[in-house]
């Protein structure tokens, strides 16, 4: 009884728990029999090349990709059915050029999800805007057309959309892609924030060093190559397996030191 | 002053014309938007021809044209859904082969009728000159349709411009508000071919939104834009067709363009200005 207890709490404080699931497309999976949980105020970073499956599962998770086999729960639910408590940062965002719309205006977009079609804006809302584009530090650009400023300001723009959200559960398909190193700084100090009030956090990145930083990590190539804490599952050995690369690690700051490519050219990567 | 209001105020068709010209225009403003935004144009016009034999067979059945047109949208939308979704060819794809295959059937359906000649180049080009007042109520129902459905999807139209992702994780069916999208197109394609027709109501459609895109900052004085710019083609056109004798609907179109690339060169000229600006302050 007890243990039965023990296993519904430790339930209730999972976001969410996929057991033997196959993720891709009907006629393509793409990863088998994926198994991992993560908990209410933790990270996950999947870690992987192009094509090895990362935005294929996090599309899964949000319930823009069905299931192809095995279990997923996401906030107790099915996948798809908690809109209001996931948020969700995709790579692409289309119309980029010509939409006219204005920095506040895409940042407020994140709270139609809460509001449904025809549901009043309160300044409740106002303030989780506001802050999300303080956090991610793009209040001075409030009223700049989105279409006006550069990639990686724009980039800023959609996580802070993101944030506005001020979801339970964040997933976020390369969010540091076109950021520089301050705009980097300022975003894994919003997502600590994120972490901090109990939301949790899954990235798919290509960045070793963001996936340290996590909770967990998933190295995936088209399958799992391994799951755990970051600084027990990356490897060298692992990395080859995930990258088709050697590479080094300077065990004292946890970051890496050196890649050296199977076929002999050597080059850094200090993060 | 005389040359700006007269003909309106001594000429009753021309009343009728410049109303029902001015729905168009604002259905084609927020419809239009939509159709730039997302990148509908090639469904728009496909649309416009697409509509063809349903109307050539409603006028062999001399039933209403709109049932027919109607009916041609419908048979329109439904095949580029089917064929999208039941073989792996792109939507572009799927509309080409309809838009060629309903504009024949249509020809051939002409063909079958020696008396049809006038009523398709009507159909095309529309006869905004000869709207009666029951045309113009059914404009205004549609358009009434197009201002209700725009104002309740907002939310959902907004995010399906912005990323169709995000409005499928933000709870709103992408598939669905795009079908509400294409039913809206549909609509304001349909009830247009009374008035510049169902090949020119296209350019009402793409040239006053083109225009207001390159001005807005937000989509709503976009659509403020666009139905404006359309407002003012059909008062213009109206005015320079009755002067000089010109095709009426054909001008309306006519001016709407060059409204668009005169905005165009505004807008460049004013950014080469700005780029000099900021140069010589630089230096």
């Amino acid at each position: 009884m007890n243990n039965k207890q023990t296993e519904s709490q430790n339930l209730s404080t999972l976001t969410v728990i996929a057991s033997r699931l196959d993720v891709g497309y009907q006629s393509e999976p793409i990863v088998r029999s994926i198994n991992f949980s993560v908990g209410k105020g933790q990270s996950l970073a999947l870690v992987g090349v192009n094509g090895s499956g990362k935005s294929t599962l996090l599309k899964t998770l949000v319930g823009l990709l069905q299931p192809l086999k095995g279990d997923l729960q996401v906030l107790g639910n099915l996948p798809g059915q908690s809109s209001r408590q996931i948020a969700y940062l995709s790579q692409s965002h289309t119309s980029g050029f010509i939409l006219p719309l204005r920095v506040l205006d895409a940042v407020r977009m994140g709270r139609f999800a809460n509001h449904g079609l025809l549901g009043k804006m309160t300044g409740a809302d106002e303030d989780l805007v506001i802050q999300a584009m303080k956090n991610m530090q793009v209040w001075n650009l409030a009223d700049k057309p989105l279409r006006s400023l550069s990639g990686g300001q724009q980039q800023r723009v959609h996580i802070a959309q993101v944030l506005a959200r001020h979801a339970d559960l964040l997933i976020l398909d390369e969010p540091t892609a076109g950021l520089d190193a301050g705009a980097r700084e300022i975003y894994q100090e919003a997502i600590r924030n994120e972490l901090c009030r109990g939301a949790s956090v899954i990235t798919a990145t290509h960045d070793i060093q963001e996936a340290m930083d996590c909770d967990q990590a998933m190295l995936l190539a088209r399958k799992v190559i391994a799951v755990g804490r970051g600084k027990d599952i990356i490897t060298a050995q692992a990395l080859l397996e995930t990258f088709g690369i050697v590479i080094t690690l300077n065990q004292q700051n946890l970051g890496v030191a050196v890649v050296e490519r199977e076929h002999g050219h050597n080059f850094h990567c200090d993060e | 002053m005389n040359w700006f209001i007269d003909p309106f105020l001594s000429n009753t068709f021309l009343q009728h014309a410049l109303i029902g010209g001015m729905l168009v225009s604002i259905s084609s403003g927020i419809v239009g938007t939509f159709v730039v935004l997302r990148g509908l144009a090639f469904i728009g016009d496909a649309l416009g021809h697409g509509v063809l034999p349903g109307i050539a067979v409603a006028i062999l059945l001399g039933i209403p044209g709109i049932i027919g047109a109607s009916v041609g949208a419908v048979v329109m939308i439904g095949g580029i859904s089917l064929i999208t979704r039941k073989s792996r060819l792109s939507s572009d794809t799927a509309i080409g082969l309809l838009f060629v295959g309903m504009l024949a059937l249509g020809v051939v359906i002409v063909s079958r009728s020696t008396t049809f000649t006038g009523d398709i180049v009507r159909v095309l080009f529309g006869e905004i000159l000869g709207i009666n007042n029951q045309a113009i109520f059914l404009q205004a129902i549609a358009t009434l349709v197009i201002v209700v459905t725009a104002f309740i999807c907002a939310r959902p139209f907004l995010l399906l411009c912005y990323n169709p992702e995000q409005a499928q994780v933000s709870g709103f069916s992408s598939s669905l508000y795009h079908n509400i999208m294409l039913a809206m197109i549909a609509v304001a394609v349909v009830i247009s071919f009374q008035t510049v027709g169902t090949m020119l109501v296209f350019g009402m459609l793409l040239a006053p939104a083109g225009a207001g895109a390159l001005i807005a900052r937000r989509i709503e004085a976009m659509i403020a834009w666009a139905a404006s710019i359309g407002i003012l083609s059909v008062y213009t056109g109206l005015l320079v067709s009755y002067h000089f004798n010109l095709a009426a609907g054909s001008s309306i179109v006519l001016i709407a363009t060059i409204i668009f690339f005169g905005v165009l060169v505004v807008k460049n000229i004013l950014l080469f200005r700005n780029r000099q600006i900021v140069g010589s302050k630089d230096e």
